[in-house]
């Protein structure tokens, strides 16, 4: 084990796999000379060279339609999107051709890909650059969604996404690449799609959450520890494939669950997992499934205001206290 | 000028070769036309009628490795390059025989062995896609050219541009083959683009770009052999503007109202295969009765790619699932 960060963490993934498997590329905007505009792509010009480490035009679009044609083409590229806010720009790509290619061809043909992208709010960007996007991409079959919480999550869910042969959208939270902790040093350390991870056992109440939602939920679950309530925390890691079975056995064992989701509350991932635990496991919940989202509204940027819209430790303590007391 | 031979350029055998493609393509358009009017033939069906030139001519002067991407309108594309027209057809059936097993229809034909990588229903979709392939094909030193199939209507969409910066930029092989056949659906080029011609809009890039006459099979083999040749050379893009024209409506749902029928009639008259047949005459590399027995050829595989069609299975309902994941 080693102590490092999640943009280490990353980082780190990216050049085991390039060392390991010289058809990977990685280009997108200042990703090379600049080493990326969140330096998750430090060194990478300078180790593997200008042939396999390339900065684009800004052409998101296009950006990840070239990857779409390498990838068919015996290649596997990694994009980067600066942030996500700019993969709308790139739907046309990443929903039209990414996530259809393979099924219209009638199997012919497979898109070992990865797209990265940095999300979330918090940092005072305003509306077009603190969004939370991830269900737009869970919604459309066809690629995996992975948006990891912790550093050794990221590093082993980024080497997986590199390995799969299915396209990736790989989410990194923007408030999490600073954040640190223990990672396995082992280069054939992976941590496999569609299987939640539960970073916390408890008996009182399910908490459902991934990424930064899921450092929160955690924070939360200490302070409610101290009132005497059990949370288990379970991180979702990958939001495709949906692994509902872990989550939906937890809410078994604890008859309660609160959904915590940074993306907008309508239509939200939140409201997924909810009808999942539903259909999984109705008869044996003691309460409904409590959803703590983001305010549906445009990214104020007032820090005043901002801190309103996105979900916070004290907003998941009272929805399950209210969970816990409620009585049905 | 007087032109040059035929047989100066390519042997005979090729040449009734290409010959027979335009005219299978014509009759496998035709009677599309007709599964379409019994039912048999669903969803949205272009028709290459007219511009058969374009594919045969490009496919001739390709190598047989090279990527070819297309549109919609791209049923002679793949069978030119060697689909198999009974597949083809079966696919447009949604039959289970299909070349995509019927899950991509007319407009998303595709066979990686042959390097068809496949047609495109987004206008502007395959850009990049094209952009893609050339880079791998020059990370991985293989010398194949992506030579990017496209429509009139499809230049004015930012993938357009994106990938002509793009390609230039990194230095790829791509080869853009604009089909400029006069309308975007029932939009005239003059009233969807500010500049017309077409291939003077690559300068803004530093791509050299030629307009050829798209009816004339000839001239689109010797401009595609000279640019792919030139664009495998150089790692440089290159496009090439075919002038040509579609005889019937943009698909099968459309009347073709926005154009008079002297147009349509002055085009028809420049139809490209009996312009074709005219000069293989002329230079004695066929006779008129061999180009009878052509037709008829191309009429008897067309209609077993129709029997086979119809007879073949629908897809189980359990491949609804297959396909999405590798
Ligand atoms: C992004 C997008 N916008 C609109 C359409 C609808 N559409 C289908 S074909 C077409 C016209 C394209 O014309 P052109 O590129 O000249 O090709 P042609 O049909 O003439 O072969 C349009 C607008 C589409 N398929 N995709
Ligand atoms: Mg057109």
């Amino acid at each position: 084990m080693s102590e490092m960060t999640y943009r280490d963490a990353l980082n780190l993934a990216l050049k085991e796999e390039m060392r390991r498997d010289p058809s990977i590329v990685v280009w997108g905007e200042d990703v090379a000379l600049y080493e990326g505009s969140f330096k998750v792509t430090r060194g990478l010009l300078a180790e593997f060279g200008e042939e396999r480490v390339l900065d684009t035009p800004i052409s998101e679009n296009t950006i990840v339609g070239v990857a779409v044609g390498a990838a068919m083409g015996g290649l596997r590229p990694i994009a980067e999107l600066m942030t996500v806010n700019f993969a709308l720009l790139a739907m046309d790509q990443i929903i039209d051709h990414m996530t259809k290619i393979r099924y219209m061809f009638g199997g012919q043909v497979n898109l070992p890909m990865v797209i990265r992208a940095p999300g979330g709010g918090g940092s005072q960007l305003a509306a077009q650059h603190s969004q939370s996007l991830e269900t737009f991409f869970m919604h459309a079959p066809g690629m995996h969604v992975a948006y990891p919480a912790t550093p050794a999550d990221a590093k082993g869910l980024l080497k997986s996404a590199i390995r799969d042969n299915n396209p990736v959208m790989f989410l990194e939270h923007e408030l999490l690449y600073n954040s640190k902790g223990d990672v396995p040093d082992d280069p054939e350390f992976l941590v496999p799609f569609g299987k939640c991870d539960v970073k916390r056992e408890g008996t009182d109440i399910t908490v459902v959450a991934y990424a930064r939602m899921t450092v929160l939920a955690l924070q939360a679950a200490e302070e409610l520890a101290k009132e005497g309530i059990a949370c288990e925390v379970v991180d979702l890691r990958t939001l495709s494939p949906l692994d509902a079975d872990t989550f939906v056995a937890s809410v078994k064992k604890t008859g309660r669950a609160v959904v915590v989701e940074e993306c907008w509350k309508t239509c939200g991932l939140g409201a997924e997992i909810a009808t999942r635990i539903y259909d999984g496991c109705f008869d044996s919940l003691r309460a409904p499934v409590r959803r703590v989202s983001g305010l549906d509204v445009p990214m104020p940027y007032s820090r005043q205001l901002e801190k309103l819209c996105i979900p916070r430790v004290e907003d998941i303590v009272a929805a399950v206290k209210e969970t816990v007391a409620a009585k049905y | 000028m007087k032109e040059m031979s035929l047989r100066a350029i390519l042997p005979d055998h090729e040449l009734v070769r290409m010959y027979e493609q335009m005219v299978l393509c014509r009759e496998f358009e035709e009677s599309c036309a007709e599964q379409y009017t019994k039912g048999h033939i669903t969803g949205f069906l272009h028709l290459y009628s007219g511009q058969e030139a374009v594919a045969v001519g490009s496919t001739h002067a390709l190598r047989k490795d090279d990527y070819i991407l297309s549109a919609y309108r791209e049923h002679a594309q793949a069978i030119v390059r060697g689909a198999e027209p009974r597949r083809v057809m079966a696919e447009l059936f949604g039959k289970a025989t299909g070349i995509c097993k019927g899950k991509g229809g007319s407009m998303h034909l595709f066979d990686p062995d042959l390097a068809f990588m496949g047609g495109y229903a987004i206008v502007g979709g395959q850009f990049p896609i094209a952009v893609g392939l050339a880079f791998a094909s020059k990370f991985r030193k293989e010398g194949r050219v992506a030579a990017c199939f496209f429509g009139d209507g499809a230049v004015n969409q930012g993938t357009f541009h994106e990938s002509l910066n793009w390609a230039r930029l990194w230095e790829l092989p791509v080869l853009f083959v604009c089909e400029n056949n006069a309308y975007g659906i029932g939009t005239s080029v003059e009233r969807a683009s500010a500049l017309a011609d077409i291939h003077k809009r690559t300068c803004g890039y530093d791509i050299p770009s030629v307009r050829v006459d798209g009816m004339d099979v000839m001239a689109i083999h010797d401009a595609v052999k000279w640019g792919a040749e030139w664009v495998r050379q150089q790692n440089r893009p290159y496009l090439i503007e075919a002038l040509t024209y579609r005889f019937r409506g943009h698909s099968m749902a459309d009347p073709g109202k926005y154009r008079s029928a002297a147009e349509v009639e002055l085009w028809k008259a420049r139809d490209p295969l009996p312009a074709f047949a005219i000069r293989l005459i002329e230079e004695g590399i066929v006779t008129q009765a061999e180009l009878g027995a052509i037709k008829q050829e191309a009429i008897a595989i067309v209609q077993e790619a129709v029997t086979f069609a119809e007879e073949s299975p629908w897809p189980e309902d359990g491949a609804v699932w297959e396909d999405i994941y590798v």
